[in-house]
């Protein structure tokens, strides 16, 4: 088997005297969904801090298998830079620039393109015509994201005024405006009902299959992970307790008795464990 | 709410104790001066003329407000605004007629029969302020950047030309990109140690830079000349042309070439026209700018700082570029000045202007041009207006605010305007 897209291996994470993550490694690839799953407080939103360049992982190697540029050492990057290396995030609670447009929203996330086309601004101060078309070039990608997002009715309105689930659809497309080879998501599921929830499920095969791009997920709707995930990681407490595919993860003792405490209390199906997780929140976010 | 007559009559015996309470030193007494000196002299009648004014001042006031609420009770609560998508481009449209309206104005402003001197001059003023404000508007409005001590930047563009033409014996025309230049350098510079700042933090640090640059103008002696300033700074000239009624060695002068009689307000007009076409110059550019990524990465940055990294945007790149544009507008309405006055001193540089520029961005509404310009107007025209009012202009002047961030919390003009829009087509 070649190396995956991304491997991470021993990545240790360190506040003071608390170590949120601890030796953990996992591996996305390309034309894949991989999901982080973990009770609340157990570290996922810390590896994907880590991995997104927003924190400076204490020890532990975080490699891309750059298509171009051959291997990256994520950790050794400034934090921008991570996304120009094609790892792109979303956020747990939404992080759109609430007073800007969906459609500027979209292109803001071909900033580095664009600011190369502008040949810092000047070609574009002049109208010259090679900033002519990129912009154009820019704005029909970004029509394409709206209308594969069935957010053309609202393209010209501020973000900031949209409902909870078009924000979070906004934030993928942007996400995706930055030509990602690995799309990170943290709870897309988040505050939405089990109509989105589902849809949200198809949008994220689609973009797979129709893009070929890995796609790393942090969820706690179990209905989601289960029905979409390739391959499932568990944390807890900040240790990988275990990976594989949706099945053996459903049968895994250890993953049972993190979820639901000691097995001798009465059986919760996991669904209803994630909402309880879902409804307590979590500590840990940007 | 309608009180009982009580409490009113209640509320306006307070007020008019406290109107006398006030009254009785500033108006009761006055001093007049005789033959032996300061006399002072009581007013008794005007108190009581003061007091009975507050009392039922304060009882029609009452009254008001409960007419007021009664009026409010019986109309239906009005519906909130559903969002539409056409809505921001009457306001757009509505924009853009204002602008083209204003700089038709402007441009025809020196050559009407009523402007005199005193007008022009004034025009020029305002103008002067709406370029300062264009460019703290880009750290501030669009950037999201607290700069309290942006006068720095005009500071060190008018010192640019000043010392430039004084040890150089370089013009105006050449001075100018000059200054911007200089002055968008210190921007870049001064913004690297404020980089990981923000909220009061920031605006501590800005309010030192403006500080500091002022001081260490006054006391750099030997460069700048400290308190006495620098004085027989050049006049701009047009094409070579001097606008004085004897031009220096070398040049031809306006009046001779051209045939017209010699007018000092020819060289009034001139200045204002320069500022003019600075202020549109700056206008267009910073609309461009905001179409562009630079642009796009101001506002995002303003937006949220953290889904900008996550973008792949520098926020650091972000925030030098804006304090240097911002510098930079700085710096050319600086050079000017010092044409205008062909002096510069420390003191046209007080903290008092920064919080003048600032006033006029919060004002005018952040990031919205045209509500610079408005709320320019309204700064500077506002005290002049006054000048009946003498001692008492500032009094209004700082109700007048008060009253538009009341009226108007976000400023003027606070709706933003898109910098491209999505047409429907295919979709």
């Amino acid at each position: 088997m070649s190396e995956p897209l991304l491997n991470v291996t021993g990545l240790t994470m360190r506040f003071g005297g608390l170590v949120a993550v601890d030796g953990v490694n996992l591996s996305a690839d390309t034309g894949r969904i991989t999901a982080l799953i973990g009770p609340n407080g157990a570290g996922k939103t810390t590896i994907f801090n880590c991995l997104t360049g927003f924190y400076k992982p204490t020890s532990g190697e975080l490699s891309l298998a750059h298509p171009t540029r051959g291997k990256v050492s994520l950790q050794t990057l400034p934090g921008y830079q991570v996304a120009r290396h094609g790892v792109v995030r979303t956020f747990q609670n939404i992080r759109l620039f609430p007073r800007m447009t969906v459609l500027e929203n979209l292109l803001v996330a071909q900033h580095v393109g664009l600011m190369q086309k502008s040949v810092l601004g000047i070609a574009g101060l002049l109208g010259l015509k090679g900033w002519r078309t990129a912009q154009k070039e820019a704005i029909e990608r970004a029509r394409f994201w709206i209308n594969r997002l069935d957010l053309a009715a609202v393209a010209n309105e501020e973000a900031g005024n949209l409902s909870y689930g078009m924000q979070r659809r906004v934030e993928i497309a942007r996400a995706m405006n930055t030509d990602p080879l690995l799309l990170c998501l943290d709870e897309p599921a988040a505050g939405l009902n089990p109509r989105e929830t589902a849809a949200l499920g198809e949008l994220l095969q689609g973009i797979r299959a129709e893009f070929g791009i890995g796609i790393l997920l942090i969820e706690h709707d179990m209905t989601l992970v289960m029905g979409i995930s390739d391959h499932i990681h568990v944390v807890e407490y900040g240790r990988k307790i275990a990976e594989g595919t949706p099945a053996q993860i459903r049968t895994d003792e250890r993953v049972i008795k993190a979820y639901l405490g000691e097995p001798d209390e009465e059986e919760l199906p996991p669904v209803v464990a994630a909402d309880i997780a879902d409804v307590a929140g979590e500590g840990d976010r940007v | 709410m309608a009180t009982p007559i009580e409490t009113k009559l209640k509320d306006s015996v307070a007020a008019a104790g406290l109107a006398l309470v006030l009254s009785i030193p500033f108006i009761g007494l006055h001093t007049i001066s005789t033959d032996q000196g300061l006399v002072v002299e009581s007013r008794w009648s005007w108190v009581a003329w003061a007091v009975g004014l507050v009392f039922i001042g304060r009882l029609l006031l009452g009254f008001a407000r409960d007419a007021l609420a009664a009026r409010a009770a019986s109309r239906p609560k009005k519906q909130a605004k559903p969002v539409v998508a056409g809505a921001p481009t009457l306001a757009a449209r509505l924009t853009r007629a204002f602008m083209v309206a204003a700089l038709l104005f402007a441009v025809t402003l020196p050559f009407m029969p009523y402007s005199d001197r005193y007008i022009i001059d004034l025009g020029t003023t305002v103008l002067i302020y709406i370029l300062l404000a264009l460019g703290l508007n880009v750290t501030v409005g669009l950037a999201g950047l607290l700069d309290l001590g942006f006068v720095a930047f005009y500071a060190i563009g008018a010192y640019s030309f000043a010392l430039l033409s004084k040890f150089f014996g370089l013009d105006f025309w050449v001075c100018l990109p000059l200054s911007g230049l200089i002055a968008a350098l210190f921007g870049a510079v001064l913004s690297l140690p404020i980089l990981r700042l923000r909220g009061d933090y920031l605006a501590i640090v800005t309010l030192g830079f403006g500080e500091i640059t002022r001081i260490v103008i006054l006391n750099w002696q030997g460069l700048t000349g400290g308190p006495n300033g620098v004085s027989g700074i050049p006049r701009p000239g047009l094409f070579g042309l001097s606008f004085d009624r004897r031009p220096p060695e070398g040049m031809g002068s306006f009046h001779e070439v051209t045939g017209i009689s010699f007018s000092g307000e020819h060289r009034l007009m001139f200045l204002y026209l320069i500022v003019l076409a600075l202020v549109c110059l700056a206008v267009w550019v910073i609309n461009r700018l905001r179409a562009l990524p630079v642009g796009r990465a101001w506002e995002a940055l303003r937006e949220d700082e953290i889904a900008c990294r996550s973008l792949g945007i520098n926020p650091t790149a972000s925030k030098v570029s804006a304090y240097a544009i911002g510098g930079m507008m700085g710096g050319f309405a600086g050079c000017f000045f010092a044409a205008r006055q062909g002096f510069v001193s420390p003191e046209s540089f007080g903290f008092i202007e920064s919080a003048l520029i600032l006033a006029i961005v919060v004002l005018g509404g952040m990031g919205s041009q045209v509500g610079v310009v408005i709320a320019a107007l309204f700064i500077v025209m506002l005290p002049e207006l006054g000048r009946e009012f003498a001692d008492y202009r500032m009094i209004v002047f700082g109700l007048a605010m008060i009253t538009i961030m009341v009226w108007r919390p976000g400023g003027l003009l606070s709706t933003r305007v898109p910098t491209v829009k999505l047409d429907q087509k295919g979709a």
